[in-house]
């Protein structure tokens, strides 16, 4: 109501003030969102995070580079592999070491898998807030899929903690890579099936087109990364822009979309999903023989266990890596970056030289991404509240920390 | 005693008998109306439903009776009793109120009154009073801006609904359903639907948002609005709120199928065809008839996604509401070129 019209009446209207979460079905977590709404429409928007906070980034500062993995699994839960690939490149990066080809090859593959797997993840809850309720069930069947193949590789299905400092835990089988070769040819057609039910459906396209438009400048201003920016039209990747891993020795497009309205950012990780497709075979069909973790660094990695039956004295190394963890070579600062299926997710450690990260800060992009929440979706409805959340795809482990 | 009083007597038992055979089956099919939704749906999507309770779950709906009949009735603090306690039973008993006046078979209807078309409309929309009391009663906000979109949605859809069926009553001639029926007998094509066909559009769409279903379940968004108007519900009331959804399904495809698709009857080119249907009683032919669109809802409810409270009022006012008028129009005008004259 207007204030005019307000004065006319003789009495003033106040804002609803909505408390959404942080128990709440849509908000992925624990997000806690405080809405002021004028009727339905909203006219601020206030997220509060810090519920699911751990103190990873503190918990580093007291464990040793090597026992630092397992907390990298537990920022992103959805994509677990590509958060470890983004930990051990840091650590890689600051001892100056660098793991064998095939080792890349496989940190690729599991990379791009658990980008699908979080997609599909982003994809299911997408629709759902939406009202989509069969698309979710069809992406956890070929998320489960997914989980397993993850199981064939480690043991784990969550939370992996299966790349290492230097190269990954253990070889990959043929059968698995068989297995995975299985998932790509059949994947694309469980793409269509999304696709058919929403891609072109009118209530679909009426609840995502010009919802929560941000443009490329404002995009690039309030940080964001991934394909929440991409979908505005910015080509910005991690994997393309500064390659690690094998992603220099495969071949893949970066798609990109022109509105930044949420269906462009849905368009853009339809398109993700092929792409990955995409990388995994290639990584497959390309993957050279040979040893997965490098032997240029005896200091940092742990002895492999055969290597007790015939050599001497690689119990004191491995006690003293247990207990001190591997000295960092000097005093320094890095910065090292991975393009997650989130956005971009950066690793800052600060070393004094000792075994243990003097300070590491991370750079996590669902941080980023639920500050643009109030940009995108004041002036709106509540119920694009709800698409604004799942577009911008956030984790609240990752955001948290 | 005079031969009145006894036969006014035996009157009023014979009400009585059929009220009890309605409310048992229509309970027990609300409670298989879950279970087949549950199966419907998750077929759909590539999973099996309830297995686990009973061969292939089918004590499942018996379960979920008796868990909600045990379970803790919570009540919060700031609510308003007296209104919080009325409104799932205004809300079950108007549903239910809208059943006496549906001709489920060839003479079997509990009141055959002369507006029983009306009264079914009545009835629904009265039902509403339930979920906006229990929005208001709730003292909570989700709760609140449910039953505030749910007002909103019925008084829109109300029109809409009320006028698809104008082209019926215009065809036939009564408000009574049983004549309704009978009129749809005299057409070769047995049944509404055909020459009526985008009042029956429009009568589809109002349905599914008089009885809040996807794509219009707004008043019960989960992923908005936690679970509407009945968040704050519990146990048997939260029961009956849940009943009488599928109460108000159960009403919708019936007069569905009552006004459109000739309720028991069947078309006179298939019973010419293939006489020996006839001696099939008209209750299992309402009742194929039922299912089928409950089916549909069903099918809908996997199907699509929901709009947004604006887009849904747009529909309404904008598309639904013209649409039935010139369905009106053009039914006059047919009607008085003299095209439907009975055969």
């Amino acid at each position: 109501m207007s204030v005019e019209s307000e004065e006319k009446l003789g009495h003033s209207t106040k804002d609803l003030v909505i408390s959404m979460g942080p128990q709440h079905p849509a908000t992925h977590g624990v997000l806690r969102l405080i809405l002021e709404l004028d009727g339905e429409t909203v006219v601020k928007l206030t997220p509060h995070v810090g519920f699911l906070h751990r103190g990873t980034e503190k918990l580093h500062e007291t464990l040793t580079y090597l026992q630092g993995i397992p907390l990298s699994d537990r920022l992103d839960y959805c994509s677990a592999m590509a958060n470890n690939v983004g930990y051990v490149l840091a650590v890689e990066r600051l001892f100056g070491i660098e793991a064998p080809l095939r080792a890349k090859y496989i940190r690729t593959i599991v990379s791009e898998m658990s980008r699908i797997a979080s997609h599909i993840i982003w994809l299911a809850t997408h629709a759902l807030d939406i009202g989509a309720m069969t698309v979710f069930l069809y992406a956890m069947r070929e998320r489960e899929w997914l989980l397993d193949l993850f199981e064939m590789i480690c043991g784990a299905r969550l939370t992996t903690t299966y790349p290492r400092v230097g190269g990954v835990r253990n070889d990959v089988s043929e059968e698995f890579l068989d297995s995975l070769y299985l998932f790509t040819d059949e994947f694309p057609g469980r793409l269509l099936e999304y696709e058919t039910l929403i891609d072109q459906n009118r209530i679909w396209l009426k609840r995502t087109k010009g919802i929560g438009v941000i443009s490329a400048e404002e995009a690039i201003n309030w940080g964001l990364t991934g394909p929440t920016l991409r979908g505005s039209g910015v080509s910005y990747d991690v994997r393309k822009h500064a390659p690690y891993d094998a992603y220099d020795l495969v071949d893949f497009d970066v798609p990109l979309g022109t509105k930044g309205d949420v269906y462009d950012r849905y368009r853009c990780r339809m398109e993700e999903f092929r792409q990955s497709n995409r990388i995994i075979r290639q990584c497959i069909e390309k993957i050279p023989k040979g040893p997965v973790m490098t032997p240029d660094a005896p200091k940092v990695t742990l002895p492999a266990k055969d290597r007790f039956a015939t050599e001497k004295g690689l119990l004191p190394i491995q006690m003293g890596l247990m207990r001190k963890g591997p000295a960092a070579p000097a005093e320094g600062e890095i910065y090292s970056a991975v393009e997650v299926p989130k956005g971009e997710l950066g690793f800052y450690i600060v070393s004094d030289g000792t075994g243990k990260p003097w300070r590491l800060r991370l750079r996590s992009p669902s941080f980023v991404h639920a500050s643009v929440l109030s940009r995108l979706s004041v002036g709106h409805l509540v119920a694009d509240v709800i698409a604004n959340i799942g577009t911008i795809d956030i984790v609240l482990g990752e955001c948290d920390r | 005693m005079t031969p009145e009083i006894i036969n006014l007597a035996i009157q009023i038992i014979i009400i009585l008998i059929k009220t009890f055979v309605l409310v048992g089956v229509v309970m027990l099919h609300v409670a298989y109306a879950t279970y087949f939704e549950r199966k419907v749906i998750g077929h759909m999507q590539v999973r099996l439903g309830p297995m686990r309770v009973g061969p292939h779950g089918l004590l499942q709906p018996i379960a979920d009776m008796v868990k909600s009949l045990f379970k803790e009735d919570v009540i919060p603090s700031q609510a308003d009793k007296a209104i919080f306690f009325s409104a799932p039973v205004i809300s079950f008993f108007a549903t239910m109120t809208a059943l006496s006046v549906i001709p489920f078979s060839e003479g079997f209807v509990i009141a055959d009154i002369n507006v029983s078309l009306l009264f079914v409309l009545a009835m629904s929309a009265i039902s509403t009073y339930g979920i906006i009391f229990a929005g208001i009663a709730s003292d909570s906000k989700y709760a609140f801006l449910g039953s505030l979109r749910s007002a909103a949605q019925v008084v829109s859809y109300e029109v809409s609904l009320g006028l698809s069926l104008v082209g019926v009553m215009m065809m036939a001639g009564s408000l009574n359903l049983n004549d309704i029926i009978i009129a749809q007998s005299h057409y070769s094509y047995g049944m509404f639907i055909v020459p009526q066909f985008l009042g029956f559009l429009v009568f589809v769409v109002a349905a599914l948002a008089e009885t809040n279903r996807t794509p219009f379940d707004l008043p019960e968004a989960e992923s908005e609005l936690v679970a509407g108007y009945f968040t704050e519900y519990s146990g048997f009331r939260f029961a009956l709120f849940y009943a009488a959804e599928y109460v108000a399904m159960i009403a919708m495809s019936s007069l569905g199928t009552i006004c459109f698709l000739g309720g028991w009857m069947l078309p006179p080119f298939i019973t010419d065809i293939f006489p020996f249907l006839l001696n099939v009683p008209g209750v299992i032919w309402f009742a194929l008839k039922v299912y089928l669109s409950i089916f549909v809802y069903y099918w809908i409810r996997a199907t699509l996604p929901r709009y947004r409270y604006d887009q849904l009022m747009n529909i309404g006012w904008k598309v639904l509401i013209p649409l039935a008028l010139l369905n009106i129009f053009i039914t006059g005008l047919l009607k008085m070129m003299g095209f439907f004259r009975v055969i």
